[in-house]
């Protein structure tokens, strides 16, 4: 049976339409109304508030837990303050990817670890012989995002700490009507956001204080649809859509790398070690086999393609994240990659996706051709690489 | 610049047949040991006042004789004198089943309890030898580096094919039906006696954490087997002095190729440059340098204590980490006053089925039950005792007219399923005495001292982990190319410049000086 969140008690009384999909064996909304627009219109016009509690929290302390996440994480992580979040990948001795995810330091040997998948055993054998306690607290701790314009405002009505001080990607202890949380200045969807961290049990504090601003700023819970089409809009990759984690994959077509998902930037080669680095190394110098791109889709073309039928263009409804073929030319007659997620983004009236090329496919402007499918037929449509993120506002670092 | 080529971490007798061989080729060899002494778990110590005993590993008889002959060991004083008798298993009853040397006396032992089991008995021998033969054959190898099978490993596992080869068409599907059983099973198809096939059974487990119904004791009763002196399934047999003696004539044997060894000169680190080892700290704080580094201690310690384990793959670690130890016995030495009188042998004069292993192991069933209480992780309330009478063949080891008893008693968990060791000692030794009483009703009277050292004390004393005398259990997932991990079992550590030398590596534990001849012989092709 699916476990339900420290929110459920809330959440359950406001998914209209009971749809729901299992996130990492927890009950997690798809959408709050039958059509999740008006959750995706909140993220990027007032805020959103996501219950993330379903992902995977860990409490790494001890003389060596910097040493630990430093063995583990892709990153420098000895360059992370107190106070300070680092998104961060990390990977199997071959260099593929194995999960990515955050590390908060929140204290000088105290570090928390949200990841996507249960790390448990990968932590045990990394720390192994080192002095740290590890402690799963993914039960303990109830997780709600924040995210959009107005979280700032609406956040500040409540919190004790003054928010002008919590930078991007620092993380603060404070109170929120007067429950004690952690709250971090960063999130999943590329927009002004936070991600409030407490004790389970103070959930429903938490929640009822901010739905109870929720008309005055604008705030409405939001499911996975709005996350998804958010975070593709952002640029930002998801396990199980750009890559399969090393651990769950069973052929090695299936594996993918930092460098192959354009994670170069979370990649430190200069590091003595971390688990990965030869192979890294090995891969940097001979170049990855594929790349990561943002594609925009021909709008216009497809359509003509719908007008072929009589049909008036019909975009997808929310986004996708099946594998769809790329070619370098109408015909099929060369694969050159697949483009992994997609969406039609309401705000930009942009057709994107994200997509894994081959290097030479890959440069900006290039043009290329997208699978798609009208009425049963295929046909190719032509898209460009473009600069990712594609939806970047300045109020996101701000 | 070092003076050394090779500098080996331990004074095992793995570590000194290793530093021998190489010492013997030419090259430049310093010993550490952490102890007064050298041995290892391979030592005669004083217990008591006057009495000496072989504190932790016994069984004299293994020792590989290619080793003994590439090392002259005799010249050097080796003399293991070979007992009549095999082991001696008395019955509650006052009846008794002695396995001797020779066949048919040990037929008319058998006959006591089964006429069918007599007849079996030369047959099943005839069966074991060209099995026992085979394992033989795979004990001096270097195993190939499965999965990932180079070139390089074609004549290794050339070599693993060849003694199977050996073995014919029809026997090698025998073969390797053998090895994965249980050996009850296997003893099952033979005998119907269960008082033999318990005297046979304990050989297969006397070293190991399992009983005889477990998967693979079938193996063990070969291993045994292949390294015994008497052609049986259990060596019989010891040195005078103990299986310190036996260490140091492999001392005396390694400086006289040209090994230094230093005692007191415990390791703290194995020093690593750029991921290679180029040396080793001593706790005193002083370095050594060497072009190789090879440890003859137990993986566990070798990858998490002097090195550290942080610097290693992931996948090692995880292997590493699931490196199977598990101690299940307790050694105990009793000073005697006099020699204990078994009621199987009353009014009898002739003693000499004393000399061998003495099994309180009265029938199969009764070993397998003592086995199935550490499975919940208690130890057993009718313990099987494996005991050797040193004094015996060597009265020098207890003042006159006194004696020396060693038991290993089996089966004690390296730690107990509820609460620690502390107040459960004493009902340790009660179960193992009062045990002894039900064969040797006198003995509790004679005892002037005893000495009780379980699992956790092996392991503090000896550096063995959980107690385990083996570095790592004997199971078939332990063995050949497993051992002492997946992929370095070609007796490379996965530090380059880092070799093992110890029982943690191929072929494993006992006595036998293998591992050690081994890894110095690819240490010499690693270092041409």
């Amino acid at each position: 049976m699916l476990k339900k969140t420290p929110f459920h008690e809330r959440t359950s009384q406001l998914c209209e339409g009971e749809s729901w999909l299992d996130w990492a064996g927890h009950l997690s909304a798809n959408s709050y109304e039958l059509d999740h627009s008006h959750e995706y219109y909140a993220v990027r016009t007032g805020c959103g508030i996501f219950d993330v509690s379903p992902l995977y929290k860990y409490h790494v302390r001890g003389r060596d837990a910097m040493a630990l996440l430093d063995r583990m994480s892709t990153r420098n992580v000895a360059k992370c303050k107190v106070g300070q979040i680092v998104y961060t990948a990390w990977c199997d001795d071959d260099g593929h990817i194995v999960d990515d995810g955050t590390i908060a330091r929140l204290g000088e040997n105290f570090f928390r670890l949200t990841t996507a998948m249960s790390l448990l055993y990968w932590l045990e054998d990394v720390g192994f012989g080192m002095d740290v306690e590890i402690e799963e607290v993914s039960q303990e701790q109830g997780a709600l995002a924040i995210q959009g314009p107005t979280s700032k405002v609406l956040l500040q009505q409540l919190a004790d700490a003054n928010l002008d001080d919590l930078k991007y990607f620092r993380i603060i202890e404070t109170k929120l009507a007067g429950v004690p949380v952690r709250i971090g200045r960063n999130g999943y969807t590329g927009d002004l956001g936070y991600e409030v961290f407490m004790d389970a049990n103070d959930g429903l504090a938490v929640w009822d204080a901010l739905m109870e601003k929720s008309d005055e700023y604008k705030l409405r819970p939001a499911g996975h649809i709005a996350l998804d089409m958010v975070r593709i809009e952002a640029g930002l990759v998801l396990i199980d859509a750009e890559f399969m984690s090393a651990t769950n994959a069973m052929y090695p077509i299936q594996r993918t790398t930092p460098f192959e998902l354009g994670l170069d930037w979370v990649v430190n080669l200069k590091k003595s070690h971390f688990i990965g680095l030869r192979a890294l190394r090995e891969e940097k110098a001979r170049g990855p086999a594929w790349t990561t791109v943002g594609l925009q889709i021909d709008v216009v073309a497809l359509e003509a393609l719908y007008a072929r039928f009589g049909m008036p263009l019909i975009l997808p409804y929310h986004s996708w994240t099946d594998p769809v073929p790329l070619y370098a030319d109408a015909k099929q007659g060369r694969h050159i990659g697949k483009a992994t997620s997609g969406t039609w983004s309401p705000i930009l009236k942009r057709y994107v996706a994200l997509a894994r090329l081959k290097p030479e496919a890959a440069k900006i402007g290039n043009s290329l051709h997208i699978e798609m499918t009208v009425e049963g037929q295929r046909f190719t449509v032509p898209a460009t690489v473009v600069e990712t993120p594609f939806f970047d506002p300045p109020r996101k670092r701000a | 610049m070092s003076n050394y080529d090779v500098i080996i971490v331990g004074g095992g007798h793995n570590g000194l047949v290793a530093g021998s061989y190489l010492a013997k080729a030419g090259r430049r060899v310093v010993i550490l040991e952490k102890k007064k002494a050298v041995g290892g778990a391979a030592v005669s110590e004083e217990f008591a006042p006057g009495f000496t005993a072989s504190s932790c590993a016994g069984g004299a008889g293994y020792l590989s004789s290619k080793v003994v002959g590439d090392l002259g060991l005799k010249a050097h004083g080796l003399a293991i004198e070979p007992s009549e008798a095999v082991a001696f298993v008395p019955q509650s009853d006052g009846s008794q089943l002695t396995i001797w040397r020779d066949v048919d006396r040990t037929v008319a032992e058998i006959a006591k309890f089964s006429e069918a089991d007599a007849k079996a008995y030369p047959g099943f021998l005839a069966a074991m030898r060209p099995m026992a033969e085979a394992v033989s054959g795979l004990l001096e190898i270097t195993p190939p580096d499965l999965p990932e099978v180079s070139w390089s490993d074609f004549p290794s596992a050339r070599t693993m094919a060849g003694p199977m080869r050996r073995l014919g068409r029809k026997n090698v599907s025998q073969f390797l039906k053998t090895l994965p059983m249980p050996v009850s099973d296997l003893l099952d198809e033979w005998f119907e006696s269960d008082v033999l096939k318990g005297a046979i059974s304990a050989s297969a487990v006397k070293d190991i954490s399992w009983g005889p119904r477990e998967s693979g004791t079938a193996y063990t009763l070969l291993y045994n087997w292949a390294l015994s002196n008497s052609g049986l399934f259990r060596s019989s047999g010891g040195m005078k002095g103990g299986m310190g003696a036996i260490t140091q004539v492999l001392a005396t044997a390694a400086r006289s190729f040209g090994v230094e060894i230093q005692t007191d000169s415990p390791v703290s680190e194995i020093l690593l440059e750029n991921g290679v080892a180029t040396g080793v700290g001593l706790a005193g704080g002083d370095k050594l340098n060497a072009k190789v580094i090879v440890s003859g201690v137990d993986p566990r310690t070798t990858f998490t204590e002097l090195l550290n384990p942080s610097r290693l793959d992931l996948s090692v670690v995880r292997n590493l980490r699931n490196i199977k130890y598990r101690g299940s016995a307790a050694r105990i030495h009793l000073a005697l006053d006099s020699l204990p009188e078994f009621s199987a042998l009353a009014g009898s004069a002739d003693l000499s089925a004393l000399e061998g292993a003495i099994q309180i192991a009265p029938n199969m069933m009764y070993i397998q039950r003592a086995y199935d209480c550490t499975k919940y992780g208690e130890y057993s309330p009718h313990p099987y005792l494996d005991i050797e009478i040193p004094t015996l063949s060597d009265p020098e080891m207890a003042p006159a007219g006194q004696h020396v008893m060693s038991i290993t008693a089996k089966y004690v968990p390296y730690a107990l399923r509820q609460g620690s060791w502390e107040g459960h000692r004493e009902a340790v030794v009660d179960a193992v005495l009062s045990t002894l009483a039900e064969y040797a009703p006198n003995l509790r009277d004679s005892i002037i001292h005893k000495e009780v050292l379980l699992p956790p004390d092996l392991e503090e004393r000896f550096g063995l982990p959980e107690g385990n005398g083996n570095h790592g259990e004997m199971s078939l997932d332990q063995f050949l190319h497993m051992r002492p991990l997946p992929g370095y079992a070609q007796y490379k550590a996965p530090v380059e410049g880092l070799f093992l030398c110890g029982a943690g590596a191929h072929p494993g534990g006992g006595v036998t000086g293998l591992p050690g001849h081994n890894a110095a012989r690819e240490i010499l092709k690693a270092t041409r």
